[in-house]
């Protein structure tokens, strides 16, 4: 039985004129992980932070654990986590001291203290540097103190805005293989990032783009949506020796509905009708080492039509 | 008061690492007011005077001696034609001129009026005032004394003194309370203990929290369930019990280096003091809810050091001020600790004295925490 640990309705943030966040609906699953995806500004922080109890929503509702986050905040700020997008811990007192104060703060007891403590360095491998100050600390090792800090109080549910933003790609992997041990104990897990390899590791993404959520659902579902592939088009990655100019010919073809360089390939939907000899000949007239070969979208393809889609709608 | 402690503790953890927290908080004031105190001087003495004497006698040195035996004035030049008399006045390197006329001596003896003329260069108005005082004062008295010599021949004067010697027919019986040797550090050097303590206290706890919303630490401490009482006391009292060690250390300054004794009692002057510390860090305080950067911060804290080292009547006497900026000075919770600290320090004022100052300094007090309890919020904006 699944249980819904995170829930909006409509929630709505303005700052000014602005609207940071639009009528946000979306429902989280306890012990599952959310990733919400969107450009710079689309109001990621701005949705995790009315979630988190420090910014008020302007409209609509929200609750967190079953507590609404207009009529007790600080009701949640016992339960959850919160990593923030910029290290945001003290440099100049050492790991442990990090971990202490923070203990302190939600009022753990000396006992449970040092078994918080001891479970976390242990979780997080960040033994040899307890004594080292938390400034001196490696990016990566930077957001696994962090990620210990906000799981000091063992938590229900961690909020991370862009753990790993910045962060090299072996501590990334680090960090996600922890994200996954925390959600196996049952930790809900809201995630945002800017990465689509990360995105497709959620359980669950949401994709926000102008202020609006305009994807919610299972990596696979929305990949598997109509809008995505539609009805009588299908997707084929296009090899060839001059790429380049393959796509300037296949942006003129009009059974091309979309073509896009990817590394030295080209990802091209193509409507049912014209076979891919054809599209060859087309596009790369003369040359024998040009293939095609059917694949399945992936989320930033799902993410690039919904969002174009969206910006047609809005205009 | 939630997470009170773990504030507190960890504000302690920051001061011991920060060297220069512990640097501006006990070093740099004693510094301060020690410089400070001796820069600050009212008493003007050694005014340079250029001299043009075209008499050249016994009385015209005899004034010249008579205006320097003052100490007023010093003997910067001599000079011997009216252009370079002119010359040492325009340059400003005399700062007064005596003209002394050929006939000066000539004219004593034939008991006609003799006349000097003094220049004296009003560009400063309290050297101008104090060179205007001391020359007529040093000449009425070279006129008296010469009175008094023409009487006694004559036997006649004005009137008789206890001695049954000839003496003016008034005399002001003058004494100097509190402060007997004028010593201008005595009255300066209290009010700067109060300016002194308001700028390190209203900069360190200004920039320890704006330094927190800057680092982002601040918006991780407002998703914990820290109570905002807690993180408030938590920040400033180790701020608190730094000014309290500060504000003996300057104390001391003022009694070792400047010489200046406490006179009332020393209880009710750290009593006064600690409210003053607590509404310079409500200040601190105040400030950081508003400032969103440490550059803010130092900008709003000018803001407020300004007026009160010019309003609060820590330089100039408040009653001398346009009623507007007077009016002001009561809004600066630094004017009543002034008043607090000379009253107790120099007059030893008791609590009767200073009552209408501390009913002063507790009303900004209880206003500005009220204000930055109101504006400090666990939320974001």
């Amino acid at each position: 039985m699944t249980q819904s640990v995170i829930q909006t309705d409509r929630i709505t943030r303005r700052f000014g004129s602005f609207v940071a966040v639009r009528d946000v609906s979306l429902s989280v699953e306890r012990g599952s992980i959310f990733g919400l995806l969107g450009p710079n500004g689309s109001g990621k922080s701005t949705l995790i932070r009315m979630l988190c109890g420090v910014l008020r929503p302007s409209d609509g509702s929200g609750s967190v654990l079953g507590v609404d986050i207009r009529k007790d905040p600080e009701a949640i700020k016992r339960r959850i986590g919160y990593m923030s997008q910029k290290f945001s811990l003290y440099a100049d007192l050492s790991v442990l001291e990090n971990l202490r104060f923070y203990g302190r703060i939600y009022g753990l007891s000396p006992a449970r203290q040092s078994e918080r403590e001891a479970a976390v360095i242990q979780l997080t491998g960040i033994q040899p540097y307890t004594e080292r100050l938390a400034g001196q600390l490696s990016g990566g090792w930077k957001q696994r103190l962090a990620l210990a800090c906000a799981f000091i109080h063992e938590p229900e549910v961690i909020f991370l805005d862009e753990p790993t933003a910045g962060i090299d790609p072996v501590a990334r992997r680090d960090l996600w293989d922890l994200l996954f041990e925390l959600s196996h104990r049952g930790v809900t897990m809201f995630v945002t990032t800017h990465y689509m390899d990360e995105a497709e590791r959620c359980t669950h993404v949401g994709y926000i783009y102008m202020a609006r959520l305009i994807a919610l659902g299972k990596p696979a579902d929305l990949k598997a949506a109509p809008d995505v592939t539609p009805t009588g088009t299908r997707r084929y990655e296009v090899s060839c020796t001059n790429p380049t100019a393959a796509l300037a010919r296949a942006r003129t073809i009009p059974s091309v509905r979309d073509a896009t360089m990817f590394g030295d390939t080209l990802h091209i939907l193509l409507d049912d009708t014209v076979s891919t000899d054809a599209l060859l000949a087309q596009i790369a007239a003369g040359d024998p080492s040009a293939s095609a070969r059917p694949i399945a979208p992936t989320l930033e393809d799902a993410f690039v039509i919904l969002s174009r889609r969206h910006a047609r709608d809005a205009a | 008061m939630n997470g009170f402690l773990a504030i507190l503790l960890k504000e302690f953890s920051h001061i011991r690492r920060d060297r220069s927290t512990i640097l501006f908080a006990f070093v740099v004031p004693a510094l301060q007011l020690t410089i400070f105190g001796f820069a600050i001087k009212t008493t003007i003495e050694n005014i340079p005077l250029v001299v043009f004497d075209l008499d050249g006698k016994q009385e015209s040195r005899r004034i010249v001696e008579a205006l320097t035996a003052s100490r007023t004035f010093r003997v910067q030049d001599r000079v011997h034609n009216a252009d370079a008399f002119r010359r040492a006045l325009s340059s400003g390197r005399a700062k007064a001129g005596l003209l002394i006329p050929a006939d000066y001596s000539e004219r004593l003896l034939r008991r006609e009026q003799a006349q000097v003329q003094m220049l004296i260069d009003g560009s400063d108005s309290q050297v101008a005032t104090t060179a205007l005082n001391t020359t007529s004062l040093v000449v009425t008295r070279l006129s008296m004394g010469r009175a008094r010599m023409v009487g006694e021949a004559a036997q006649v004067g004005p009137a008789r003194d206890q001695h049954g010697d000839f003496a003016p027919p008034m005399d002001a019986r003058v004494r100097l309370l509190f402060n007997p040797d004028l010593e201008s550090s005595h009255f300066f050097v209290p009010g700067l203990i109060a300016i002194i303590l308001q700028l390190v206290l209203v900069f360190l706890t200004s920039f320890s929290i704006v330094k927190e919303r800057e680092l982002g630490t601040l918006e991780q401490l407002f998703v914990t369930p820290v109570g905002r009482a807690g993180l408030m006391f938590g920040k400033l009292i180790p701020y608190a019990l730094m000014a309290f060690g500060e504000l003996l250390i300057v104390l001391t300054v003022m009694m070792v280096v400047f010489d200046v004794p406490i006179h009332g009692s020393l209880a009710a002057l750290l009593t006064w003091s600690t409210l003053f510390i607590v509404t310079a860090l409500g200040l601190g305080l105040l400030i950081s809810t508003i400032a969103k950067s440490q550059l803010q911060a130092m900008q709003f804290s000018f803001l407020v050091m300004l007026p009160s080292v010019l309003l609060s009547g820590f330089m100039f006497p408040r009653e001398e001020m346009p009623t507007i900026l007077y009016l002001v000075g009561f809004l600066l919770p630094v004017t009543y600790f002034i008043e607090i600290l000379r009253a107790v320090i120099l007059r030893a004022a008791d609590a009767i004295d200073v009552l209408p100052a501390v009913i002063g300094l507790a009303t900004c007090c209880i206003a500005i925490l009220a204000l930055s309890l109101t504006r400090f919020r666990k939320q974001l904006d």
